[in-house]
């Protein structure tokens, strides 16, 4: 189903001759990086890099009496040894508040602790070397006496008045509590043929990029700047911040963000220790990096979920949803992190459960607490995945309740496609979503009936397997609702420049960034096929605050939809621009002309009239040959943030199919389809690797991934070996079809693609694991979904 | 992550590597494949002193078949044990079991005397070794000696080795004629340890066991040759007698709990093992169904 955007009349931009758009072309870096040719963190050398390892704290809460290094100070290499009071000198702290988020509370947090620790892996001191190794030996000579504290680590006892409070500032350990109440739950569930209730649980995880998080920060007297090299979503906050806390002018800090190796929102924060490495090459005066090793990675790299959320549904016989209600408690570690707050996920449970359907009773309460564990913040599809668990698991038990097919229930109470725009009980307004032409597309993918007949064949013989489907909604393209209007420096809006060079090719330079996604692919389609030249005629410039434009980077699904269309907006000026000064040169006027395979061509007919970089050399270089008054401008920028809807709401479904060894309690996954509604799909291979590439990390959730606290708040499997990450043996062939109803808020159309995946995994298999127990009578409403956890749910250990 | 500072000699001889760890002591480590030790060393879980590197012993190399005697030198890598035709005809049940460890990656450095040596009780390699009835062959300052696989795993990462001596290599018999084998273990993804593993070398008669040697891994501190095995040797096997064995198994297991696995799931999975390796053995699939585990 494609929805005709209609107001655009004629050939859009983007349908021009040769367009890239909806086509499936090499990215331009891929061989960049397939040489090893590319420039991660750990690759710069600079002359006088020393090297800083942090000495972490082994306690989960603690008082530092003491710190002795005087021993590790003399080992060879060492630079320097410096604790958080020395570093406190040279940047101050912060809190991670933001104002739209009403109540939200934390307290300050340094670079290093000063006088307590509050989880496991919070650094108390830096050891500065010649090499890595160098400190590390050192570190291992200094003492640090710790007189250790009582830990707060079970979220569910953490308000409780008998548990300590971590900050007595604050008085409790509640950090946010959002409540929304909407249309008449307690009236609807009075009424509801059938009312089912359940507690939905979710294990901490973390991100584990291949890169690990990597600074080499140089600041240099002479110029009184600081230059952070740094794998980051956003090269621009990251300024901001680190010109805050030094006291600098963003002027004195310049960021420079190559190439990234993964970040899945991992690397879209800032973390104690980074901050750590920029005053420490402020106080050392040299260049210092820090790559964390795997290890501190697990410990400090944030995690995200752990959430336990009660869930509600009424229903009755006629499969009609009459209420959805939830209770949702999270534990995020001692503060809320910097600067997009620790409580944006559980505020976004809050937005999204039910979120796909018609009901209009609502109502939800959600906690977020701290424990002294690892900090806790946004990962992929934040808070998504936790909502679709829990609306999706609901829809499934109120449809085993009263005996309909999972597929029907969701027919029945899905918001039609024709119903937009309108908006979600937690008041989210969608502009257009396609949930049943999705679901309908779906069903004939993954030929439903053939599958449950199957099913039905192997149940006979004693193999169990189940289906499971999940509706899912996404935020993307988020505008300054997200961020700027709490007050935090996080752009919204994003600019690209677009510029001629003397020989007809483009130069591009975007503020989105590259960790993976595409953004350079995307941006080189849009601009070659907006102005008419080939790809490889544009080169694209990222991740630097000195050479791009003002805005806020990739994260939140937003790079196509806003730094996209911002390209395609400095590209048509550019490409008037372009025309006009060519129909000065070939006394024809812009309009009977047109720009097509690097050439200058008749509108009319197509033949060539004068070649991109004949255009060049007359403007550059023999701008004499121009009558007066022409002064051509071939290069043009533009900024686009999106204004009437505060996100870009898209949709999508998806399914699973697996077998559960009821003997063992494995789950092997055999397929998995999701539908998806992106709006306007720029490269389909970047697209469907986005979708695999995030329903992957939702297997990792529903199945394998956990972050294993014990009961002192040490972290139990901060390594590859016992922390199990999905891995391709495990995969099942994830098929992926499209439906598009492109956003009318821009031109190009796009919504972001970049979570979905995520969102939707884990609960379609949670649901197929319950689908294929029903015969035993088991549900199981918490992942990670381990054997340890469906044999005992199965009784047979 | 860097392994602290610590000394390098690469062996010239298996004579030279016992000399360097006879004059080293228990501050000496050998290198072999590394996929063990130098994440251990990298972890900082341990900082030997000097690292004896063996890697370019050649007589430690190879697969070598001499009448019924099957040795494989110390250094063959896991990914030789995959690929050799010798082990495919005497040993097939090493050539299923090796697909288990790791990845290619790991499987190309990794070898036999490492695997053996580091004795991790979840590894493959020992289970085999005891259900092969393997000789360890090794080598220190009084000579070389030779010890039956039973005896050799003495706890975790524990074995008879002395830390003067070197593994040189393994001996198996080959397999006799009508022999068979199963392997199978539960792990969470491909090329993980095992949560519980089985390998079973067997002989079968008129569908029934003539032998049968079933080494456990990942159930205790060390491999297990259960004597449950006898309970299913030259008896008509019937769900009553599969029952007999399972109970035994039962009584033999002390397994751990960790991460993956409580002790009680680890003996209910090692008991479905049991029962899946002799219906399998026997091609009698009822033996799987019916409330056995
Ligand atoms: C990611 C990963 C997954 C793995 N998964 C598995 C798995 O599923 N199953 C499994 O069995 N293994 C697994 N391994 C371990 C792998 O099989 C190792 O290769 C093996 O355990 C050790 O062999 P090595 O040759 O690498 O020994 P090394 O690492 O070189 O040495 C290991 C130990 O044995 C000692 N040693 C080595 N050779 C001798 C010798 N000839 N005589 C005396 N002492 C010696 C060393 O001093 C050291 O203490 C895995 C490893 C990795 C990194």
């Amino acid at each position: 189903m494609t929805t005709d955007p209609g107001k655009r009349d004629g050939l859009s931009v983007l349908d021009r001759p040769n367009s890239y758009i909806g086509k499936t072309v090499p990215r331009p870096n891929l061989d960049r990086l397939m040489q090893g040719r590319g420039l991660y963190v750990s690759d710069i050398e600079l002359p006088r890099m020393a090297h800083v390892v942090f000495l972490r704290s082994p306690h989960a809460h603690a008082k530092i009496i003491s710190i002795e290094s005087s021993t590790a100070k003399r080992m060879p290499g060492v630079v320097a040894v410096v604790t958080g009071p020395e570093l406190a000198a040279i940047i101050t702290p912060w809190v991670g508040v933001l104002s739209h988020l009403k109540g939200l509370k934390s307290a300050p947090q340094s670079a290093i602790a000063t006088d307590r620790v509050c989880w496991q892996g919070e650094a108390v001191a830096a050891v500065v070397a010649n090499s890595r190794a160098a400190a590390e030996d050192a570190a291992e000579h200094i003492l640090v006496s710790y007189e250790e504290l009582d830990a707060v680590t079970d979220m569910s006892t953490a308000l409780d008045p008998a548990t300590p409070v971590i900050h007595a500032s604050l008085g409790d350990n509640l950090a946010f509590e959002r409540n929304h109440d909407a249309g008449t739950v307690d009236q609807a569930f009075a009424n509801s043929d059938e009312v089912v209730e359940a507690e939905f649980i979710f294990g901490r995880h973390t991100g584990v990029t291949l890169e690990p998080r990597s600074v080499v920060a140089d600041w240099n007297p002479a110029e009184a700047r600081l230059t952070i090299y740094q794998g980051t979503q956003a090269p621009h906050m990251v300024q901001n911040i680190a010109a805050l806390h030094l006291g600098l002018k963003e002027s004195q800090v310049r960021v420079v963000c190559k190439d990234v190796g993964g970040s899945f929102g991992i690397k879209v924060h800032i973390y104690a220790d980074e901050m750590a490495t920029y005053a420490l090459s402020k106080l050392l005066r040299r260049p210092v990096k820090f790559v964390a090793d795997r290890v501190e990675s697990f410990n400090t790299d944030i995690h995200a979920r752990d959430h336990r959320c009660k869930g509600k549904i009424g229903v009755n016989r006629d499969g009609t949803i009459t209420a959805f209600e939830i209770d949702d408690l999270t534990g995020i570690g001692p503060y809320s992190m910097y600067p997009r707050t620790s409580a944006i996920e559980a505020n976004q449970v809050v937005n999204l459960v039910g979120g796909p359907y018609v009901t209009k009773n609502y109502r939800a309460r959600a906690r977020v607490v701290f424990q002294n564990k690892n900090v806790m913040c946004q990962y992929r599809a934040v808070g998504h995945p936790i909502a679709c668990s829990v609306t999706e698991g609901l829809v499934d038990l109120a449809a085993m309740k009263i005996g309909m097919d999972p597929v029907e229930i969701r027919r029945r109470n899905l918001i039609a496609d024709d119903a937009y725009p309108c908006a979600s009980p937690s008041g989210l307004r969608f502009e257009q979503l396609s949930h049943h032409a999705a679901l309908a597309k779906l069903i004939n993918m993954m030929d439903y009936d053939a599958l449950r007949a199957k099913q039905a064949v192997l149940r006979a013989k004693n193999i169990h397997c189940g289906i499971g489907i999940a509706s899912f909604i996404e935020v993307t393209n988020p505008s300054a609702a997200f961020y700027g209007v709490g007050g935090a420096k996080i752009s919204s809006q994003d600019g690209v420049t677009v510029r001629l060079d003397a020989q007809g090719s483009v130069i591009c330079q975007t503020s989105i960034t590259e960790q993976g996604q595409g953004s350079e692919s995307l941006t080189a389609q849009i601009v070659g096929s907006v102005l008419g030249v080939s790809m490889d005629r544009v080169r694209v410039i990222l991740g630097d605050t000195d050479n791009t434009p003002y805005g806020g980077g990739t994260w939140a699904s937003r790079g196509a939809g806003i730094g996209g269309e911002a390209a395609l907006q400095a590209t048509k000026v550019l490409r008037k621009n372009i025309l006009d000064v060519a129909a000065t040169i070939l006394q024809s006027t812009p309009g009977e002309l047109d720009i097509v395979g690097n050439s200058i061509v008749n509108t009319s007919d197509g033949a060539p009239r004068i070649e991109l970089n004949e255009l060049a050399r007359i403007v550059y270089f023999r701008p004499d040959t121009l009558p007066p008054g022409i002064q051509p401008e071939l290069m043009a920028t533009r900024h686009f943030v999106p204004r009437e809807y505060p996100f870009a709401f898209t949709n999508g479904v998806q399914a699973s199919w697996l077998e559960v060894d009821t003997d063992t309690g494995f789950v092997k996954l055999l397929k998995h389809w999701v539908v998806e509604d992106c709006g306007t799909i720029i490269n389909p291979q970047l697209v469907d690797e986005q979708i695999r590439g995030g329903v992957v990390q939702g297997l990792g959730a529903a199945l394998f991934e956990k972050c294993v606290y014990d009961e002192r708040g040490q972290l139990t499997n901060a390594n590859m070996a016992d922390y199990l990450v999905p891995m391709s043996g495990e995969m099942p062939d994830i098929d992926i079809g499209h439906v598009v109803s492109p956003t009318l808020e821009t031109e190009l159309g796009a919504k972001g693609a970049g979570e979905a995946g995520t969102a939707g995994a884990a609960a379609a298999v949670a649901n197929a694991v319950n689908d294929a127990l029903q015969p035993f009578g088991a549900t199981i409403t918490e992942i990670p979904l381990t054997p340890q956890i469906i044999l005992t749910a199965l009784g047979r250990i | 992550m860097k392994a602290s500072a610590f000394a390098y000699a690469r062996a010239t001889s298996v004579k030279n590597a016992v000399e360097l760890l006879a004059a080293h002591g228990d501050g000496a480590k050998i290198l072999s494949g590394g996929q063990s030790l130098m994440p251990a060393m990298n972890l900082r879980l341990i900082s030997p002193e000097l690292i004896v590197d063996i890697g370019e012993l050649a007589e430690l190399r190879g697969i070598v078949v001499q009448g019924d005697i099957l040795t494989i030198g110390a250094l063959t890598r896991h990914v030789d044990l995959l690929k050799s035709p010798e082990i495919a005809i005497h040993a097939p049940l090493l050539a299923d079991a090796i697909a288990h460890v790791a990845h290619p990656a790991i499987r190309n450095r990794g070898t036999i005397g490492g695997s053996l040596a580091h004795a991790d009780p979840a590894s493959e390699l020992p289970a085999c070794m005891l259900a092969l009835e393997a000789t360890i062959v090794a080598r220190g300052p009084q000579g070389e000696r030779r010890i039956a696989a039973r005896d050799f795993f003495t706890g975790i990462y524990e074995t008879a080795l002395s830390s003067q001596e070197l593994l040189v290599a393994v001996e198996l018999p080959t397999a006799p004629h009508e022999s068979t084998h199963y392997f199978h273990e539960f792990a969470r993804r491909h090329g993980d340890y095992a949560i519980v593993g089985l390998a079973a070398q067997a002989v079968i008669r008129d569908g029934r066991f003539a032998d049968l040697r079933l080494g456990f891994f990942a159930v205790g501190d060390r491999p297990l040759l259960t004597a449950a095995a006898h309970k299913l040797i030259n008896v008509a096997i019937s769900p009553t007698a599969l029952s007999a064995a399972l109970s035994a198994l039962d009584g033999e297991l002390d397994p751990q709990g960790d991460q993956q696995a409580t002790p009680a799931m680890r003996r209910h999975l090692a008991r479905v093992l049991l029962a899946r390796c002799v219906s399998t053995l026997l091609s009698r699939p009822e033996l799987c169904v019916g409330g056995l585990v």
